[in-house]
């Protein structure tokens, strides 16, 4: 294949180089050592969701056992099945479902149009509206919860899941309008003057071609909100007395509940978070990436 | 400054098969300007990472001014280099960015400014030195990462496709102005392009690579009338050299259609022909060594014209002087002067002019 | 002087500048529904918060319920808890965050899959994370049983004279909560970087620290500033973990604000309460953008 030999500046001529190992060696050493590192990392963020999986799905007699074996010795569903059997549990989980979804529905239908006019148009005010959003999104919870309370009390709305969807999603509002309009950023602004082109009316552009390609990005978004809900306790708390979310249940009754209670219900709330992260893995480092600046 | 010697390095990038670099050898002299030449996904890329230990190698070996460098880590080896991407630092000052070389070597306040200030007059950037990159222009960007490169006092100076981002007018000017750069400091300089005028007006040797391996390793006027393949003709000049079957026989080469006179000392056999557009010329019609054709398509480039002429079943391109009078249609006698005429095997691609 | 002809055009979606005065009405109309409901539920709320921290039972003005909170016992104790978890947890936090995407992105195998383990406490409510940080720290739990193991003596972790091992348990357990909220944050900021610049100055003589402090983090401070701001404020409602691992004993400030509006059923210094929070949040927002400024955005768009 090669041409002529080259021997004016040949290369045949010069001796063989030697070769230094150390450095190589040191570079997989190195890469040992962050492979060890991230192991580590793993066990400290795993190794928690294991043992609280273990004592929940102990005896309650293996729970007062010491020292706690490491491993499942006392397995056994009778804890879990105590916790999931107890007064509240199943109706404060039918509430948090309930919750969930209704704070997801409203807050996209009203978060999604915002996210599309800040992708889309330029507008006087967008700029103050998204401080405003920034701002909003910086309210501890408390501040909000207590005057609401006292107004839904007057209003009839305390102790009902329809107060605590609106609370959640004024909580999650911020969020999903800012990852909304990234993911309609995303939408190459191309597709959908091509269907304006084609005929297509504005509405139905974005119905049409908009709509399916952000339709991932939306759901991810909404998936979001659910777990926001899922998981806020405070609030919901707060805004409830007998109509409990599943966090709230849990809080409220954790003063006069035995630990395997507790254990059963931390892994409850938990299993759908490690689902949500599986589904969202891909999404994670977009939501977070694009939208917060 | 120091020369570079590469022994037969190989590269396979984690996961793969394919030898992205496959046995390279290649010396680059003191002083000298290396291009590596090739199209995109020949690895040439690749073997210019090697070099910086970016990457490292399978195996081989690499050596920079004598001293071994093939898994030295990258900041001890007192590299420069201009990025396709510029790279130069968003968040530093343009003073900042092209002194970060020589503050990392940790050279004293005065003596930086006073290189800094050498460089930025060299690349007329002194009215920007306190300006961050986002204030600058796509072109004043690229001349703070090559003043970022001359500042420091490196062995190599590597660059990777640096004119590749610029628009054509602006990547044509300040090509020469790089010439000009790079000579006067002298440095050795490994430049990678997939451009071959780039390539040919630059280097003072071009190594043409193709599927990780240096196809041919030559100055640049010779890459361009001598190729070593099929390939390399194809490659490099634009339009790319004209190849048909032809016979050779009795000193005359016979391509179907017409025939010519073969170079001195052919062998008898079948070949590809090689002949450049320009160094065809329409003969006289009384020559019995022309080639008769017909004029396809005419299309004049301002300096030349250049014509599609079908000869036989081949369709060959031929450039002729601007104000040469032909049509599309008219039929022509093509003459072609053998020492022009370049045979290649006709399976492997090879050069055979004896 | 070159000129300046490569346009930065490509880089986003034009806005669609024809006729802006048309398009202002679709814009309004779809942004009005978000905005009437966040005024009807953040503004609204938070006026009468303030108005109900200001007034006594009758509708007048008073600054009791302010003495009330401060005069409290737990009031020091729980101020000084949220400051100390904040001053600790935060630095602690980020060097942890940090150094785990340095190593993700390094790309050692399976990064992937580390990458979805270091989340998916991003995705568990403080709560949960108290509960599970409960099996390890409680007396009984796994810590205990482990050190009994290896022949060390046991300690009563959460045990309500013993400050300090309460701090370190909701410490640990924050640390495990929401770091990955900050590495995600990281994470995705380290990927907007080209690695062309950490080539560059490797190239230019520059070792992995010099790497680091000179070019990636500078780079990284926009992800970090927002990472920050948005971590500090989110560590002063700090709370169920806290509720979740030790009770009432170790309170902090958003804990008080439940216990007085739950257990005390006072609104009024409930509410106090809630807006001390939103005052410090706001102030060390305000802090942080005044400190962290970035000036090389400044010629930026």
């Amino acid at each position: 294949m090669t041409s002529r030999p080259d021997t004016e500046h040949g290369t045949a001529t010069t001796a063989p180089i030697e070769v230094d190992k150390r450095p190589l060696r040191r570079h997989q050493f190195n890469r040992a050592l962050i492979q060890l590192a991230c192991i580590l990392i793993s066990l400290f963020m795993v190794v928690p969701i294991y043992l609280i999986t273990i004592s929940a799905f102990s005896t309650r007699q293996g729970l007062n056992e010491f020292p706690q074996p490491l491993w499942p010795k006392n397995f056994s569903t009778e804890t879990m099945a105590t916790f999931l059997n107890s007064t509240g549990i199943l109706a404060a989980t039918l509430n948090s479902l309930t919750v969930g979804i209704g704070t997801l529905v409203l807050a996209s239908l009203v978060g999604a149009p915002a996210g599309y006019a800040i992708a889309r148009f330029a507008f006087r005010g967008k700029d103050p509206y998204q401080l405003f959003l920034l701002f909003t999104r910086a309210l501890p919870i408390v501040v909000l919860s207590i005057p609401l309370a006292q107004v839904f009390l007057a209003t009839g709305l305390y102790d009902q899941p329809i107060g605590v969807i609106l609370l959640h999603t004024a909580l999650s509002l911020p969020t999903t309008i800012l990852i909304t309009s990234s993911v309609f950023l995303s939408v190459p602004i191309d597709a959908e003057e091509a269907a304006r082109i084609f005929g297509c009316t504005p509405v139905g552009a974005f119905l049409r071609v908009v709509l399916p390609l952000a339709l991932p990005g939306i759901a991810a978004s909404a998936i979001f909100t659910f777990v926001t809900s899922w998981n806020e306790v405070l609030g919901a708390t707060i805004l409830t007395f007998s109509n409990r979310t599943l966090p709230a249940q849990v809080l409220s009754t954790l003063g006069d509940s035995p630990v395997a209670f507790r254990f059963a219900g931390g892994l409850a709330m938990i299993i759908p978070s490690i689902i949500f992260i599986a589904i969202m893995r891909k999404y994670l480092l977009n939501m977070w990436g694009t939208t917060i600046r | 400054m120091a020369d570079i010697t590469i022994q037969n390095l190989v590269k396979v990038y984690p996961g793969g098969n394919e030898r992205a670099n496959d046995d390279v050898s290649l010396h680059v002299a003191d002083g000298e300007f290396m291009v590596l030449l090739g199209p995109s996904g020949c690895g040439k890329t690749t073997l210019l990472r090697q070099i910086a230990g970016l990457e490292l190698p399978t195996s081989g070996a690499i050596a920079i001014g004598g001293r071994d460098v093939t898994y030295m880590p990258v900041h001890q080896r007192n590299l420069s280099m201009v990025f396709q991407s510029y790279a130069v630092f968003p968040h530093r000052r343009v003073r900042a960015n092209i002194g970060f070389g020589l503050a990392m070597r940790g050279m004293s306040k005065a003596e930086i400014d006073k290189k800094v200030d050498w460089a930025a007059e060299l690349l007329q950037l002194t009215p920007y030195l306190d300006r961050f990159p986002a204030q600058l222009s796509g072109g004043q960007r690229q001349r703070v990462a090559v003043a970022r490169a001359i500042v420091v006092d490196a062995d190599v100076l590597l660059m990777d496709e640096p004119l590749s981002n610029l628009d054509a007018l602006l990547r044509l000017s300040f090509r020469a102005e790089l010439k000009q750069i790079v000579n006067q400091i002298g440095m050795t300089t490994v430049y990678v392009t997939h451009d071959q005028s780039e390539a040919l007006s630059l280097g003072d040797r071009v190594a043409v690579m193709k599927n990780g391996r240096i196809t041919q390793l030559d100055n640049p006027l010779r890459v361009y009338s001598h190729p070593a393949n099929t390939f390399v003709g194809g490659f490099i000049g634009s339009p790319p050299m004209n190849f048909v079957d032809g016979v050779v026989h009795d000193g005359q080469i016979d391509i179907g259609g017409g025939s010519f006179r073969a170079p001195e000392g052919a062998e008898d056999g079948r070949y590809t022909v090689g002949v450049r557009a320009e160094a065809i010329t329409l003969g006289d019609p009384a020559d019995p060594h022309t080639v008769p054709a017909k004029v396809l398509v005419v299309e004049p480039l301002g300096s030349a014209t250049l014509l599609t002429a079908t000869v036989g079943e081949h369709s060959i391109k031929v450039q002729v002087p601007a104000d040469t009078q032909v049509a599309a249609g008219d039929q022509v006698k093509l003459s072609v002067p053998p020492s022009a005429v370049r045979l290649f095997d006709l399976d492997s691609g090879e050069a055979r002019t004896p | 002087m070159s000129v300046s002809t490569t346009a930065p055009a490509k880089e986003r979606a034009p806005q669609p500048s024809p006729s802006r005065a048309r398009k202002r009405s679709p814009a309004l109309l779809l942004i009005l529904p978000s905005l009437i409901f966040m005024l009807l539920l953040f503004a609204y709320p938070l006026a009468q918060g303030i108005i109900t921290a200001f007034s006594d039972p009758s509708g007048g003005f008073t600054l009791g319920h302010w003495e009330r909170m401060v005069g409290d016992n737990k009031f020091i104790p729980a101020l000084r808890n949220t400051m100390l978890l904040i001053v600790v947890l935060i630095p602690l936090q980020f060097a942890f965050a940090l150094a785990m995407a340095l190593l993700l992105q390094e790309k050692p195998r399976l990064s992937g899959m580390y990458f979805y383990f270091w989340a998916i406490p991003l995705a568990v409510s403080d709560l949960a994370a108290g509960l599970v940080w409960l099996s390890i720290f409680q007396d009984r739990g796994y810590l205990n049983s482990v050190l009994d193991g290896v022949g060390l003596p046991v300690v009563s972790w959460l045990h309500y004279e013993n400050t300090t091992t309460m701090f370190i348990a909701v410490l640990c357990a924050e640390l495990w909560r929401a770091t990955s909220l900050v590495l995600v944050i990281v994470v995705s900021g380290m990927q907007g970087i080209p690695k062309d610049y950490a080539e560059a100055a490797a190239v230019f003589n520059a070792n992995y620290w010099k790497r680091l402090r000179h070019v990636i983090l500078p780079l990284l401070k926009p992800s970090l500033q927002v990472a920050l701001i948005l971590r500090t404020i989110l560590a002063f409602q700090t709370f169920a973990v806290a509720q979740a691992l030790t009770g009432e004993n170790f309170p902090l400030l958003v804990g008080e604000t439940y216990r007085w509006y739950n257990f005390l059923t006072n609104p009024y210094v409930a509410s106090a309460y809630a807006l001390l929070i939103l005052g410090i949040s706001m102030v060390t927002a305000v802090v942080y953008l005044r400190v962290l400024r970035d000036q090389s955005q400044v010629g930026k768009r």
